[in-house]
């Protein structure tokens, strides 16, 4: 059994560690970012991080482009030295260690496969590198193979792979050095929509099915949801929130969250009164309720937020405990599983307060009725499906 | 042809068929033609020619054979013009990879710049510099002695050390922009991979830009061992007696032998020297001539 750089074993025999379904890599390791900032000039593209990723998780880093996530992936992978701070992999501080003898692997956005090399080739340079022999590394790079459901591609060119092979060929080139941790950036945004679903399936089973730790940057929400353990929304350089996926989505903790990740509806107000979790806020539509998350006080400006699927028609008075509005219908964008119906407020002065309409979802289960543009219809939401979160910087759409 | 009527009209089309063909027979086919021609002849007397000793012979291509100091010197120039391109890859390569990857687009102009001044001047004035700068008295002596780096002068200019930096000198660009054509087009998430792979610098260059840059340095070793086979500038005045170039013998036989004759056959001998040394290139890099022309 060879020693690889990292000081962990490269089981390279093939006679156990790939065999069956078992392809797990030993010991992958908890990731820390202690205090990391990055300047590039006057400009801060990342502030003041501090996280810890545990070993074998999925985590995920969401964020507009230009929010400092790559910076992130590449601070962790040794190509940028953090301005300020400490990145530590395994408990051992990173500083001054190259991304050649970092047990990090990193897939490329556009998968940087090598063009004049076959794909057992690209998949066992690692290998090649720390002077496996070639045999093995033969051997090595067909197990993988295996692994991605390419087995037969091996002499094959990089040009002569489809869209989703290469990807899942990057992945194998990566996973061949055996790291502690695999850093993505982006890696699924340039293949269709069909293919993209179907690999966001693909690599959270090879992460599974590995252990490893993967890293995963990306500006589609859709792809952080599903496939992570945990999101990282950032904007600006700064962390907005760590949390599981149904938490980002329901319980956002700030402005940008709330409508970054998914459409929402905003009211902005003054808070009038405050009463344990809750807080009630004047706004254009009267008075709403919702759940004070971030603890805001009476006399702030506040924004509620709530999701277009928690919106519902009512009827007379029924719930006094809703938050009600009524509203005209402007248009309604049907979608086939589901309506959007965009509203505007009665009197069209109160309205659009915070620059946005309102959009109501309704699901179409039969029970969707006959709608006519202009017609005036009472919308409410329960308190507990609001969120109220002191005024801030709103995510551009 | 009819789609270039179509698409240029007839005019255009006439005038661009005919542009070609003036330049291809008139200009390259015919001197080469004339050239060949002589010198499959023997040299002779204005009477003569056209009469009974004008015949085909192959003596002018024996004749370099014959002479051994001429062979002598044919064969200096093949190693004095393999070595020139050996140093210029070694000097440009690095120069090329700077410009195309590392350095920024400010500092990449800036560079090429500084490269290309010097190419302002004419050729022969540039090198009499370096004859200058070499010069038993020159700057470059007068400076290692002022700093004790040597004791006393060096004779720079006797053999062939000067003819090989007057002529890496002079092919600098021949070679460089070829390699930093080729690698600009060099992925830099490649590098970085390989690099994050594990890989240290020497093998991403071995196994990664050296591969992409081939028909760059194939084309630049090409240029550069054709340019410095066929400079006489360069050799005449940085050489000395013993280190003559093969140009020099081919001047002599036009204008000091006045025979044509021989001396079309020795510029014929060091065409297919290039011709030869395009093609062990091409087989060398494994490149085709579409490569080559890109």
């Amino acid at each position: 059994m060879a020693r690889s750089p990292f000081g962990f074993p490269l089981q390279l025999s093939g006679c156990n560690s790939y065999q069956g379904a078992d392809y797990r890599i030993a010991m992958s390791q908890d990731i820390q970012l202690d205090r990391v900032t990055m300047r590039f000039g006057d400009f801060v593209a990342v502030k003041d991080v501090s996280l810890t990723i545990h070993a074998g998780e999925f985590f995920s880093f969401l964020g507009p482009s230009g929010c400092g996530k790559t910076t992130i992936l590449r601070m962790v992978s040794g190509f940028n030295e953090p301005s300020e701070g400490v990145i530590r992999i395994g408990g051992q501080d990173m500083a001054g260690i190259g991304p050649n003898k970092r047990p990090t692997a990193l897939i490329f956005q556009n998968l940087a496969l090598f063009p004049l090399m076959t794909v057992w080739e690209n998949i066992a340079f690692g290998l090649e590198v720390r002077g496996v022999p070639k045999a093995k590394r033969r051997k090595r790079a067909e197990e993988l193979l295996d692994l991605i459901a390419l087995s037969g591609a091996a002499e094959k060119r990089v040009s002569e792979l489809s869209g989703g092979q290469r990807q899942r060929v990057a992945i194998a080139r990566a996973l061949a050095v055996e790291p502690k941790v695999m850093l993505l950036d982006e890696p699924l945004s340039a293949l269709d929509l069909k293919l993209r679903q179907h690999m966001r399936a693909e690599l959270r089973a090879i992460q599974r099915r590995t252990g490893v730790t993967f890293i995963y940057i990306t500006h589609d929400q859709g792809e952080a949801l599903t496939m992570s353990d945990r999101v990282a929304v950032m904007s600006q350089g700064v962390i907005q929130q760590i949390s599981k996926s149904a938490e980002i989505y329901n319980d956002p903790a700030t402005p940008f969250v709330a409508t970054f990740v998914g459409e929402n509806n905003v009211f902005r107000g003054q808070v009038k009164a405050v009463d344990g979790d809750w807080a009630t806020i004047e706004t254009g539509h009267g008075q709403l309720r919702g759940r004070n998350r971030n603890g805001v006080k009476v006399g702030e400006t506040a924004l509620l937020f709530a999701r277009p699927e928690r919106l519902n028609l009512v009827n007379g008075d029924a719930g006094a405990e809703m938050n009600r509005l009524d509203l005209t219908l402007g248009h309604v964008d049907f979608e086939g599983s589901f309506a959007n119906l965009f509203l505007r407020s009665g009197d069209s002065q109160a309205g659009e307060q915070a620059g946005r309409g309102v959009i109501m979802q309704m699901s179409n289960d039969g029970g969707l009725p006959r709608l006519v543009p202009g017609e005036k219809l009472p919308v409410g939401f329960a308190a507990e499906d609001a969120v109220i979160l002191a005024d801030g910087p709103l995510a551009a759409h | 042809m009819k789609d270039l009527v179509k698409r240029y009209g007839l005019m255009l089309t006439s005038y661009m068929v005919v542009a070609s063909l003036v330049w291809i027979v008139l200009l390259v086919i015919l001197p080469y033609f004339m050239m060949v021609n002589y010198s499959f002849r023997p040299n002779l007397v204005a009477a003569d020619i056209g009469g009974p000793l004008d015949h085909y012979t192959i003596d002018n291509y024996i004749t370099l054979f014959q002479n051994q100091v001429h062979f002598h010197v044919f064969l200096n120039t093949i190693w004095g013009g393999a070595l020139v391109t050996f140093i210029c890859l070694c000097v440009c390569y690095p120069i090329a990879y700077h410009l195309a990857k590392v350095a920024t687009p400010q500092r990449a102009a800036f560079l090429l710049l500084l490269l290309v001044i010097p190419f302002w001047i004419n050729e022969i004035l540039r090198t009499f510099a370096w004859f200058i700068i070499l010069a038993y008295q020159g700057p470059l002596n007068a400076f290692l002695k002022f700093f004790h780096i040597i004791d006393k002068p060096i004779r720079y200019l006797s053999g062939n050390g000067a003819v090989m930096v007057g002529m890496v000198y002079a092919f600098i660009l021949f070679m460089v922009f070829p390699i930093y054509n080729a690698m600009e087009s060099l992925d830099k998430n490649q590098v970085e991979a390989a690099r994050d792979l594990g890989a240290p610098t020497w093998r991403i260059h071995w196994r990664v830009v050296i591969p992409h840059a081939k028909p760059g340095i194939a084309v630049g070793c090409i240029m550069t061992f054709m340019l410095a086979v066929s400079s006489y500038a360069v050799p005449s005045i940085l050489g000395s007696t013993n280190s003559r170039w093969f140009t020099e013998i081919i001047y002599q036989w036009f204008f000091e032998g006045q025979n044509w004759p021989q001396g079309s056959a020795y510029a014929f001998i060091l065409l297919l020297l290039c011709i030869i040394f395009i093609l062990v290139m091409m087989r060398v890099f494994k490149v085709g001539l579409t490569d080559i022309a890109k």
